[in-house]
């Protein structure tokens, strides 16, 4: 299909939708022969865990802010949104350190690298902020520590450490809506540009 | 499928398209519900074990009633202008410039955003809220009857002689002029434990923000202390622990490590210090891809052999 022309602001939609991936790589049924390691379930693991973490926090917001406190049922669902954030951010630190050992950079892939990095950091944001909305001792304490470190670069002016409905709001909507479009891109560009080769590998010539 | 390769004739640094090489089977959707199953059975089983940490929070009568001079000396401080808040800067409050990043004054350009007057707000408000008393009526039209000058006098003095006490006990202060302020205090006291003293620093419905109430909290060291027996203070990689065996943000221990320099985490400027070395940090695995020397590390050390060490086999083989 050749490039469309600039009068259809659709067509070029259409056209990027479509060309963005190579056809057959956004669900794919094969993969290249060198990608045989353990290692690389980790991406996988690092997705699935997002959306338990996601799916067990839609059920703590169904039952409002200070729900966990007095139910053990509620208690329940934030003992499994806790692991599973701890579970999240372990895989994802494996996936990371994988990829650095793979430099998985190469190949145009710096994008996909700094797209990674970038889901980290929004994710240690929500998880601040998951902290901060506890509304328990843990989150005094947490707020009371935070804020000298935000204020102290000016940070604190515009975000309130010390403020919990501005902390859950961010938590729930803002920061996962972020996670989540970083994330989506991030895997836009890895079946885009597809896992890289090893080190030192070369054209391969059938 | 054997595959042979060329020789390749674009550098050493050529990586070539992924797409090109042979392919094996593949199931994503496999894969994608294999890891849910398994993890999710993970989480559930780690929430039924472990459990999750929900110590209740502390009430300004919990502080009241567990060290009631704390919240004498917290008040007296707060009307003297000498309490961590009093002095803050921004974004409470101009008594300060703030922390520097070397010649960077984030603080300060932060602006004041979140305005608080720590003896009106956190003590007198309250006071003026809560009172049906004539005498604590006659201790604030007193108080501010006095000039600024003759106010912090009274405040200082007054904190002064309890901190001459062998335990901070308003009882036991030696006579002085401390105008309103014994009267001023010790009716916070009495509001405090009585309860319900967050919401007359705050007369709303509804709660949400807890700035002010937090900073009073913070003010006196009833919190602080708490926290350190939880091993949760700052020079006790407190930022990334929890209070006893509960795993906390681990993935903070990068900002948590340098507050246990001595040199930035005793520094006036040790937070921004703090942030200045991560945001390097940050920044150099977030530019990795484009940072010569850094970005060669993974060839020099070949961990990689081990994730690839079949192709390198077959390669081997071929060969």
């Amino acid at each position: 299909m050749v490039s469309p022309g600039r009068t259809s602001w659709t067509a070029w939609a259409r056209y990027r939708i479509t060309h963005t991936v190579p056809e057959g790589q956004w669900l794919p049924d094969r993969q290249p022969a060198y990608v045989a390691s353990w290692i690389y379930v980790f991406g996988m693991a690092t997705l699935v865990s997002l959306f338990i973490v996601i799916g067990s926090g839609v059920v703590l917001a169904l039952g409002g802010s200070e729900w966990w406190h007095t139910s053990n049922v509620g208690h329940y669902v934030n003992s499994v949104h806790l692991w599973s954030v701890e579970i999240f951010f372990a895989v994802m630190a494996i996936h990371l350190w994988g990829k650095f050992w793979m430099a998985a950079w190469r190949g145009g892939r710096a994008l996909t690298w700094m797209t990674g990095m970038v889901a980290l950091l929004a994710a240690v944001g929500t998880g601040f902020t998951g902290y901060l909305s506890q509304t328990n001792f843990d989150s005094q304490w947490i707020g009371a520590q935070a804020k000298d470190g935000l204020n102290s670069v000016g940070l604190g002016a515009w975000f309130n450490a010390l403020n919990p409905a501005a902390a859950l709001t961010l938590h729930i909507v803002v920061l996962p809506l972020a996670v989540g479009v970083i994330v989506i891109m991030h895997i836009i560009l890895v079946r885009r540009h597809g896992v890289v080769p090893p080190i030192g590998a070369e054209e391969p010539t059938s | 499928m054997t595959t042979s390769t060329a020789p390749s004739k674009r550098g050493k640094r050529y990586t070539p398209d992924s797409h090109s090489f042979p392919t094996r089977p593949y199931d994503l959707l496999k894969e994608m519900v294999i890891a849910s199953v398994i993890l999710l059975l993970l989480a559930l089983a780690l929430a039924a074990g472990f459990g999750s940490l929900d110590e209740k929070s502390i009430t300004l009568q919990d502080w009241a009633k567990a060290t009631p001079f704390d919240v004498v000396a917290t008040a007296t401080g707060e009307l003297a202008g000498t309490t961590t808040s009093a002095g803050y800067g921004p974004p409470y409050n101009n008594a300060s410039e703030g922390q520097k990043l070397g010649p960077l004054a984030l603080q300060k350009w932060g602006g004041i955003r979140i305005p608080v007057d720590s003896a009106q707000d956190l003590v007198l408000t309250p006071l003026e809220n809560g009172t049906t008393d004539t005498a604590l009526k006659a201790a604030l039209a007193a108080w501010e009857a006095g000039t600024a000058d003759q106010q912090t006098a009274w405040a200082t003095a007054y904190s002064d002689a309890l901190a001459a006490t062998p335990d901070g006990d308003p009882a036991t202060v030696a006579s002085g002029d401390y105008g309103p302020v014994p009267v001023l205090a010790s009716s916070f006291l009495t509001l405090a434990n009585a309860g319900g003293l967050e919401q007359l620093i705050s007369p709303n419905f509804y709660g949400g923000d807890r700035t002010k109430q937090l900073l009073l909290l913070s003010d006196g060291s009833y919190l602080s202390d708490q926290a350190r027996a939880r091993s949760l203070g700052g020079d006790q990689w407190g930022m990334m622990n929890e209070a006893g065996n509960y795993p906390g943000q681990v993935w903070l221990g990068m900002m948590t490590f340098w507050y246990q320099i001595p040199a930035i985490g005793g520094s006036s400027n040790g937070d921004a210090l703090v942030w200045g070395a991560t945001t390097i940090i940050v920044l150099g695995f977030l530019f990795l891809p484009f940072l010569p020397g850094l970005r060669a590390i993974p060839e020099k050390i070949p961990v990689y052999k081990l994730v690839w060490r079949d192709y390198y086999r077959r390669q081997k083989n071929n060969k």
